[in-house]
């Protein structure tokens, strides 16, 4: 064990002692994790040089907790311009810089692939210890303390081990995820005490109890306890209705490796869009209840909530979909796929 | 749309509806609007057909459709699960479990299928639906929507089928 991390093995995680801070260091290959009262450091090697990054400690612990909830999600995770992730199933790739123009064009760009599994030990290893008792990564700010700042002082074990509500078929099923109540610890939260609580009227005929089903999509979404982590609400094969509640601002920019889709369902998101691959601007979108509108599979975005808005981000899982798009065997965008530009006529 | 504050507690949820929504809008910087395909299901619905089932996202043959609940559908069925949301009005939907659904929906068909005529089997029930509840559709039954106050909008969670309409460049900006 690692200290004070019963269930992480020292085998796999290399961690330090404590600094004068509190926190320990940990690394994973070439890269090393490091925080101080106010601020998480990165740091690697590129072309024989040691490089650092910096970073606002609770904006770091809050991309972390992202990318461990959604086990490194679909695609890359850039936790701001130049540190992130990017899920190869099975794999993970930490880099530094590959996805920033000057880092690029200079060579200073840094990638390593690592187990998948070594990699979220070591990343929930971090959390644990850089989370201090009273602040939750997963809360919006009006909702968390200010501990993330200062000297190491506890854990909050509770908030970053929350499990992710991903269903099989849909909430409220037999054998499927429970619906959220008060009594199972999901009150409803502050931003959305208006929320009718009503559920459907069910009249299943005798046999068919289990097959007659519905429930209230927005009152299991007030209940949410979270921001920015979608949960999964109903499964048709690959199809996965993944709604979230957010407010504040998505702590990661997502680039996704297949196109998703956005439907608002309640308030307002702002969503800067930027360039997968160079994080030059390309625009930016403000969704309203009962907006649709695809993040194509060659962009990143961030989103900006003022409001705890709800929003159902659909997506398709099939795994067959980044190899597919790496062979340009299937759109990147809609406009490719909807708005297929004319053939040149046959001479 | 309804952002006028409603609820008594500090905040109000502003949701949408085909009496009052009010469009989002995409600021170009370097892009192609067409590239979001940029609709809005309340939208989609004022201009629809009762029950058009109307593509408003698709990904591969999966797609989300957009209906306008409007008196009594027609029968519809599938070999999969579907899912409708309730996004205004109140709907109410009857379920019947086919007694030869391999007739009507084979495995190797997706999508929503229209049924020729009533459909024959056994009656599973009916569910009463309010905005921002979900229903299940389950695979081999037959279902029909019915809205009960007026019209309203579903959002249908299926696959891509024959009754499906894509017409992108009227719900979309270019």
């Amino acid at each position: 064990m690692v200290g004070d991390m019963p269930q992480l093995s020292e085998v796999d995680v290399a961690a330090s002692a404590p600094n004068e801070a509190g926190y320990r260091c940990f690394s994973l290959g070439s890269f090393t994790f490091s925080r101080d009262e106010y601020f998480a450091h990165v740091e690697w090697v590129s072309k024989g040089t040691k490089l650092s990054h910096t970073m606002s400690a609770d904006v770091f612990l809050r991309a972390l907790m992202r990318d461990v909830a959604w086990g490194f999600f679909y695609g890359t995770v850039n936790f701001d311009d130049v540190f992130g992730t990017r899920n190869r199933y099975g794999r993970v790739e930490f880099f530094a810089g590959c996805y920033h123009p000057t880092y690029k064009s200079q060579g200073l760009d840094h990638l390593e692939t690592f187990d998948s599994g070594l990699a979220m030990q070591t990343c929930k290893a971090i959390l644990h210890d850089w989370t201090n008792t009273g602040y939750d990564p997963f809360a919006a700010p009006m909702e968390t303390g200010l501990t993330w700042i200062g000297k190491k002082l506890g854990h909050n074990t509770a908030a970053i081990n929350r499990a992710r509500d991903a269903c099989r078929r849909m909430p409220g099923l037999p054998g499927d995820l429970p619906l959220r109540t008060d009594r199972n610890r999901y009150p409803v939260n502050r931003a959305f005490l208006d929320v009718p609580q009503d559920e459907p009227e069910i009249h299943a005929a005798p046999g068919f109890e289990g097959e007659v089903h519905a429930f209230n999509l927005f009152a299991y979404l007030s209940r949410s306890d979270v921001t920015w982590n979608p949960s999964v609400s109903s499964v048709c094969k690959h199809s996965l209705f993944c709604p979230t509640t957010e407010e504040y601002i998505l702590p990661v920019k997502h680039a996704n490796d297949r196109i998703e889709w956005f439907l608002q369902l309640s308030d307002q998101i702002e969503w800067h869009i930027e360039d997968g691959e160079t994080g030059l601007p390309r625009a930016n979108i403000t969704m309203r209840p009962g907006d649709v509108a695809a993040m194509p599979a060659d962009i990143r975005h961030q989103g900006f909530a003022r409001k705890r808005a709800m929003l159902l981000v659909w997506e398709n899982a099939d795994p067959e979909l980044p190899r597919l798009h790496e062979q340009g065997a299937v759109p990147r965008t809609p406009a490719e796929e909807f708005w297929p530009a004319p053939r040149p006529p046959k001479k | 749309m309804s952002y006028q504050p409603r609820g008594t507690g500090e905040f109000a949820t502003a949701f949408g509806s085909l009496a009052s929504y009010v469009k989002g809008d995409i600021e170009l910087i370097n892009d192609d609007p067409k590239n979001y395909a940029f609709s809005n299901v309340f939208a989609v619905a004022a201009s629809s057909a009762p029950y058009e089932k109307v593509v408003v996202a698709k990904n591969r043959q999966y797609v989300i459709e957009a209906l306008r609940a409007e008196g009594t559908s027609e029968w519809f069925a599938a070999s999969h699960d579907e899912f409708a949301i309730v996004m205004d009005g109140r709907v109410e939907i009857e379920l019947v479990k086919l007694d030869f659904p391999a007739t009507i929906v084979p495995p190797d068909v997706e999508g929503s299928v229209m049924l020729e005529g009533p459909p024959v089997g056994r009656n599973m029930g009916f569910l009463r639906l309010r905005r921002g509840h979900q229903a299940l559709l389950p695979p081999r039954a037959a279902y029909r929507f019915r809205a009960t106050a007026g019209i309203g909008v579903i959002v249908l969670q299926t696959i891509l089928g024959r009754h499906s309409v894509q017409k992108w460049s009227a719900i979309c900006p270019s």
